[in-house]
């Protein structure tokens, strides 16, 4: 069932494809051939199975006819016409071989090699080397050019970047790296310097790429023919020896890889070219930071103690798996059935999920799951549950190719969404219309050939009122799209919303003091939106993770159908999801109300079904959120947790509250791959596997399922699901199955939205986005087209309500916090990489004015207090802030960011007000009291340890 | 005989905008915006043969057709005025001496072909060129000959000079697109033709500045008048950079199809009475013709292109009989070198080998294959590249071993030139 192995070299068909209703029919050597008009004679050739020498063509990229390989002849034409390009015509006759090319190609390989090291022995490219393929394809025999003192023979290499080398010896300026640099990442970091034999290719103005706007995403290094451009780890171990397609297990774009492997050994990812996510392209954490799989921290064999302040005890798993289940039957003994429960984790598979939360349902016997979209996304799944009747966002990712004006909110896509946020800068380069509401200054900006049309550099903690001041523009100026709503909205919940919206608190100009945003901005940005063709919102956890997330989300879904702007091509509403399976832990089950698919534990049909598949009887009560899981943990009514795959000491705000409820349980069961600052509280650690050691699925941010396969077995010996189902039949609820696929299958039975997933239709579709059912066996790339998945669209009233959490003379400052480009969430894989190199450390960036007020230089160590707590980070002075506030990541567990961060949370869905706490900055000279304790604490919890875990052996 | 260009002029005191208007400058265009249609303009100018003065020879006015009627978006013309040919300055004399015949010849072409705005790209080098025409432009701005409704009609059009940095290959008018869009200066793949994606991806149409300068005059005078100053097929009088080994270098403005040898004349002959050896008719990257070939030829397209070269740009450059040609096509070849582009590999490669082969026969370390290789080097690049610039290097070797082959063989040989007084004559290897 599972993909065969792939060859590690892709096909390449030297030019994109080009869509056209029209087709041309011509003749290449002698072959019929019909083709989209538009497509070169190169990606005709190639298509019919005829290869053309190229070496400056890829598909990839758009033609370039540089290097001159590809010459052909066309009856009736005088020269030699590159075949890259040149558009197929109908009629044509085209000759891809002949004595004057065979000639001709032969003079420009002579030409190319007589400037280039003949060191291909020796060479990491050597068998995947375009130049020595084409040599060998166009026969060159000699060359004629005696070796001289002016080539780049002796060129320096730049090894600065961690994951690749860059060897201008080997460069023969195709300009693909230059040309990926721009057409697909769209950072515009490379150039070829130098004119003529002079070129080479120069990141920045001639520097080191490491010190060059580079941002190791890779894709010149994946364009690179030869060894110019080359992974340090193929440099290291060679060439591979065969591929497995997965995909990637950072963030919720999920981006389709090969796992280019030799024996069991990952020696490199690259992006699939098939992953419908990504086509192609990565970024520097999913391309070149897995090297955590392997690292030595990874625990590899289970422990049990009794106590946290006990010595980790190595143990067999039948044993801690013992352990653990009579824990928690012992605990339900003592303290009732509610006493314990389950965290399910965004990071494992679907299957992993659903069946750590079935395991929670059937065998504890209660609805205490939980998950981490607990945290990030929730307030999404209200909102747009609410309005839309479907608790994901709207469209493909491939869709924004056919946006006029993408509103961006809280969300910084070329940092957490990287490949999302080039598929953007892309459209955007296009003429794509741009507004985005963010206190930041974020790269979205103004980059190379773009510029926002408006920036809403709101105050944090005023999404709603700003929403709300948008919509009080459309309405009171006639931009509503009435014959949408008139058509596809429930017309009562619209006439009381706009009722609403027109209130004069509403308008512009009475939210400019709650904003701090000039009316006249907010009514052109509403305008554009509202008038400037098909028009996208994207949006992050800037949204959701609010006192108001779940009213902000629903406003911006009012929004969307007011102006028309759902159901088609280049439109939408489009949560960008933070982790590889978000959306998937969602859809699986997870939260403690709902079954997979989304439907209430109280609705009968979808309990019986749940217990006539399962074969026992189910509770109808919503179990435990998180944050109730700590409130009953410390009011002693809840004693047990097992918790998969979620740091949640380091990733839940404010740490001093999540570390006084776990130390308070009985048993804390943690299931990672590393110690992470949970475990540290643990009784019981079960080791997990990562993405590269199982089998499963992931879905992403746009509702695609894609395949997850192992290519190395499982480092501690058992896959994640696997440990859930010996952990569930030790509690003595039995589970079956012997492969991944048999739990979709049973998915696939329970959930209507996923009848029609199995692995055989992902293996032949490659992914496929849910709903996916009889009525559309290969899925649903676009929502709502003809009608709400609820029916009529319903609007609802959003008052806006300002936070609790508010600034004053002791906290005068507004905390938001968020996450890097090379770091990801809690830093437990990336951190354990040659990331390290690009950040290492949270810092705190503060406006120059707030930072000159408080005598502070960029690099001075600084103490953040909140009402929560206090911490210390590094200053880093920035006109990316606002004056008023400030903004740091949580990827570093020593800067305890969520030690400051409150307990405020959304009304609907308890998401976490991660984004604004009120703080003071002041200059200091020694860690906080926090980081003391906790540096302390982690020494101890390390001593523990030992015999570390390098010592042991796999049991 | 009649001068389209240098006409009238009187060195550095005759340029500005009253003195070109005392010569008849602007009648053009009022005339043309008075009583003329854009298709009647570019009627006129096809009537005159008006052929590119830039190299290429192509007939303007059906260059002109080239561009889409009926395009609801911005049209641009766009000057090329970054000579850089070696052996070729007339376009900075142009711009030097009569800069508003230029601007109104750009002006007429905008109103024939609907764009309103037009870009002069002026060479990097001639600093005090690109000032001189910066004021023109204001006069003409401030007469209102540039800007809204010029003259009172309904057609707007303004003009903006730009300098580049001294790049050869920005004379390559798709290059010179790049530059002027502010990227790096390399030609664009055709098709498709700037007529279709110019400038910004808009039509456009580029013409070198003394075929813009030519056509004030046409409009005034008539095509068929400017025709008639020429000979069929090659209408119209052409500026000569006449360099090299002559008494009085310099440009001169004469009826296309004058013989060479009046040409000659003018220009004082060959220098210290030496006898001519050789001829580049059309700028250094055009096949040179042996001396007593070209005595016989007239300059005008059809004649040379005849006698295996091209007219090109009109830069003629004389060389006596003490010539070294082994030495001329080492510096040609140099010059190729240096300025090519890098992006294709023919080219970027393909220019320094014939540089170091020739380099090496010229300091008598040549080999006995080198000839050959040269000449199949050459092939390898002719015709084999995106722009002309890689034919432009190839094409003098060619032309130069051709007519020349036994001072080159000389050389690998005896490691000494042929030449009688030339540099190379004693023996260095």
């Amino acid at each position: 069932m599972d993909m065969p192995f792939l060859s590690p070299h892709d096909t390449d068909l030297g030019t994109p494809e080009k869509i056209s209703d029209q087709q041309v029919s011509l003749h290449i050597d002698g072959h019929p051939v019909t083709v989209p008009r538009g497509t070169s004679l190169m990606r005709a050739a190639a298509l019919t199975g005829l290869s053309i020498p190229k070496l400056c063509a890829t598909d990839t990229l758009e033609p370039f006819g540089s290097c001159r390989l590809c010459l052909v002849e066309i009856e009736g034409r005088k020269g030699f016409p590159a075949s890259c390009t040149t558009p197929a015509e109908e009629g044509m006759v085209v000759r891809t071989q002949s004595t004057q090319l065979a000639q001709l190609r032969r003079g420009v390989m002579e030409l190319y090699i007589s400037d280039h090291p003949l060191d291909c022995l020796t060479c990491a490219s050597n068998g995947d080397c375009e130049l020595q393929d084409m040599a060998g394809a166009v026969g060159l025999r000699e060359v004629r050019y005696p070796s001289i003192e002016h080539h780049h023979l002796t060129a320096q290499k730049d090894d600065s970047n961690p994951y690749f080398v860059y060897d201008p010896s080997k460069c023969i300026v195709c300009n693909r790296c230059v040309r990926a640099c721009e057409e697909i990442q769209g950072t515009f970091a490379l150039t070829l310097s130098g004119r003529g034999f002079s070129s080479r290719v120069s990141p920045g103005e001639s520097q080191p790429f490491m010190a060059s706007e580079c941002v190791s995403c890779g894709a010149c290094v994946d364009a690179c023919p030869t060894a110019t451009l080359v992974e340090k780890s193929i440099l290291e171990a060679g060439q591979p020896e065969y591929s497995v397609v997965t995909t990637c297990a950072y963030c919720g774009v999920g981006c389709g890889f090969k796992a280019d492997m030799k024996g069991t050994e990952v020696v490199r990812m690259t992006p699939w070219k098939g992953g419908k996510a990504n086509e192609g392209h990565a970024c520097v954490k999913g391309r070149f930071a897995w090297g955590y799989a392997t690292h030595k921290d990874r625990i590899l064999t289970p422990m049990i103690r009794k106590h946290i302040t006990d010595p980790w005890q190595v143990v067999s798993w039948e044993e801690a798996i013992q352990y653990a289940a009579s824990e928690f039957r012992r605990i339900q003994g003592t303290y009732g059935r509610d006493a314990v429960g389950g965290i399910t984790s965004s990071r494992c598979t679907n299957e992993e999920t659903y069946l750590a939360q079935k395991m929670v349902r059937a065998a504890f016997g209660n609805n205490n799951v939980d998950t981490c979209a607990r945290v990030c996304h929730s307030p999404t799944g209200y909102g747009l549950g609410m309005t839309y009747g479907t608790s994901a966002g709207t469209q493909t990712f491939k869709s924004v190719e056919h946006s006029d004006v993408i509103l961006i909110i809280g969300a910084n896509p070329t940092d957490a969404h990287p490949v999302f946020g080039s598929r953007l800068k892309k459209r955007l380069r296009e003429g794509a219309r741009l507004i985005i509401i963010d206190p930041r200054r974020i790269d979205l900006v103004q980059g190379p050939h773009f510029k926002a049309d408006y920036l809403l550099q709101l105050r944090p903690g005023t999404n709603v009122a700003i929403i709300n001041a948008i919509a009080h523009v459309i309405v009171t100026e006639g931009l509503v799209a009435s014959d949408f709503v008139n058509t596809r909205c429930d017309m009562e919940s619209f006439q009381a919303w706009k009722a609403f919206v027109v209130q004069p608190h509403n308008s512009p100009e009475a939210m400019e003091p709650v904003t701090g945003v000039p009316a006249t901005q907010v009514r052109e940005a509403a305008r554009l939106y509202a008038t400037g063709g098909n028009a996208a919102i994207y949006y992050g956890l800037g949204v959701t993770e609010h006192a108001q997330g779940s009213t902000m989300v629903i406003g911006i879904a009012n929004l969307a159908m007011v102006t028309g702007n759902i159901g088609k091509e280049g439109v939408g509403v489009n949560p960008l999801r933070g982790q590889n399976n978000v959306q998937g832990s969602c859809d699986m089950g997870s939260f403690p109300h709902e079954y997979p698919g989304y439907r209430h534990v109280s609705d009968d049909a979808t309990r019986h079904s749940f217990e006539s598949a399962w074969g026992l009887p189910l509770r109808k009560e919503p179990g435990l959120r998180i944050p109730n899981m700590f409130e009953a943990a410390l009011d002693g009514s809840f004693r047990g947790l097992y918790c998969q795959g979620e740091d949640i000491v380091q990733s839940d705000p404010n740490t001093q509250h999540v570390i006084a409820a776990l130390s308070s349980l009985e048993c804390l069961v943690v299931q990672d791959i590393f110690l992470n600052e949970t475990a540290k509280y643990a009784h019981v650690f079960l080791p997990g596997s990562s993405f590269l050691e199982k089998d499963g699925t992931f879905t992403n941010a746009e509702r695609r399922i894609s395949r997850v396969r192992k290519v190395m077995p499982p480092k501690g010996g058992m896959s994640d699901w696997e440990v859930t189902v010996a952990l569930s039949n030790a509690l003595g609820y039995p589970m079956h199955y012997s492969h991944p696929s048999e739990i979709m299958d049973e998915i696939a039975r329970l959930t209507p939205t996923f009848s029609g997933v199995s692995y055989d239709l992902l293996d032949r579709l490659g992914s496929v986005q849910w709903p996916c059912d009889d009525q559309n066996p290969e899925g649903t790339p676009l929502m709502h087209v003809g009608s709400f998945v609820r029916g009529l669209g319903q609007f609802m009233i959003t008052q806006y309500v300002p936070t609790d959490e508010k600034v004053t003379p002791k906290f005068p400052l507004l905390l938001t916090t968020g996450r890097i480009l090379s770091q990801y969430n809690v830093g437990a894989q990336t951190r354990r990489t040659a990331n390290m190199a690009f950040h290492s450390e949270d810092r705190l960036d503060i406006h120059p004015h707030d930072a000159e007020d408080r005598g502070i230089l960029d690099g001075d160590w600084v103490g953040v207090s909140s009402r929560s707590g206090n911490t210390v980070l590094r200053a880093h002075v920035s006109e990316r802030m606002s004056p008023g506030v400030v903004y740091t990541t949580f990827h570093f567990p020593e800067s305890g960011s969520n030690v400051i961060t409150t307990d405020n949370s959304d009304w609907a869905t308890n998401c976490p007000e991660y984004k604004v706490t009120a703080v003071q900055v002041t200059r200091v000279r020694q860690m906080s009291d926090w980081q003391k304790y906790h540096q302390q604490f982690d020494e101890m919890q390390q001593h523990l340890l030992r015999p570390g875990p390098e010592q042991m052996t796999p049991s | 005989m009649t001068q389209v260009i240098l006409g009238g002029l009187d060195g550095n005191r005759t340029w500005r905008l009253a003195d070109y208007v005392a010569r008849g400058g602007y009648e053009a265009l009022r005339k043309a915006l008075s009583g003329m249609t854009p298709e009647q303009v570019i009627e006129e100018v096809k009537k005159s043969s008006l052929r590119g003065r830039g190299g290429a020879g192509f007939p303007t006015g059906l260059k002109w057709t080239f561009m889409p009627r009926n395009y609801s978006g911005d049209k641009y013309v766009v000057c090329n005025s970054d000579e850089g040919e070696p052996g070729t300055f007339k376009d900075r004399d142009i711009l030097r001496y009569n800069p508003h015949a230029l601007i109104e010849g750009m002006i007429l072409a905008g109103y024939a072909m609907g764009a309103t705005r037009g870009y002069n790209y002026i060479h990097g080098e001639i600093w005090s060129v690109y000032e001189r025409c910066e004021e023109a432009v204001q006069e003409a701005r401030d007469a209102g000959f540039l800007g809204q409704n010029i003259l009172g009609s309904e057609f707007s059009f303004d003009l903006f000079n730009h300098h580049g940095y001294g790049a050869y290959i920005c004379g390559e008018e798709t290059a010179l697109l790049e530059s002027l869009e502010g990227k790096k200066g390399q030609p664009r793949y055709k098709p498709p033709f700037p007529a279709t994606y110019g400038l910004y991806g808009k039509p456009t149409t580029i013409n070198n500045t003394e075929t813009f300068a030519s056509v004030p005059w046409i409009i005034r005078h008539g095509g068929q008048a400017f025709l008639e100053l020429g000979k069929p097929n090659n209408g119209g009088t052409k500026i000569f950079s006449v360099s090299g080994h002559v008494s009085r270098p310099g440009n001169y403005e004469v009826p296309l199809g004058t013989p060479f040898a009046k040409l000659l004349e003018m220009a004082g002959g060959v220098r210290g009475g030496r006898k001519i050896k050789a001829v580049i008719p059309g700028g250094s990257s055009m096949p040179v013709l042996p001396g007593d070939v070209m005595m016989q030829l007239d300059m005008d397209y059809d004649s040379i292109s005849k006698a295996g070269s091209m007219l090109g740009s009109g830069a003629v450059i004389v060389m006596d009989e003490t010539t070294c040609m082994v030495r001329a096509l080492e510096r040609l070849s140099w010059f190729y070198h240096e300025e090519s582009c890098g992006q294709c590999t023919p080219c970027r490669e393909g220019t320094g080998w014939l540089y170091r082969v020739i380099h090496r026969m010229e300091h008598g370390q040549g080999r006995a294959e080198d000839l050959d290789l040269l000449l199949s080097l050459s092939d390898n690049i002719q015709g084999r590249t995106i722009c002309a610039l890689g034919d432009a290097a190839a094409m003098p070797v060619r032309s130069f071993v051709n007519h020349f082959r036994a001072e080159f063989e000389h050389h690998v040989t005896h490691k000494r030139c042929l030449v009688e007084g030339s540099a190379r004559q004693e023996k260095v290897a």
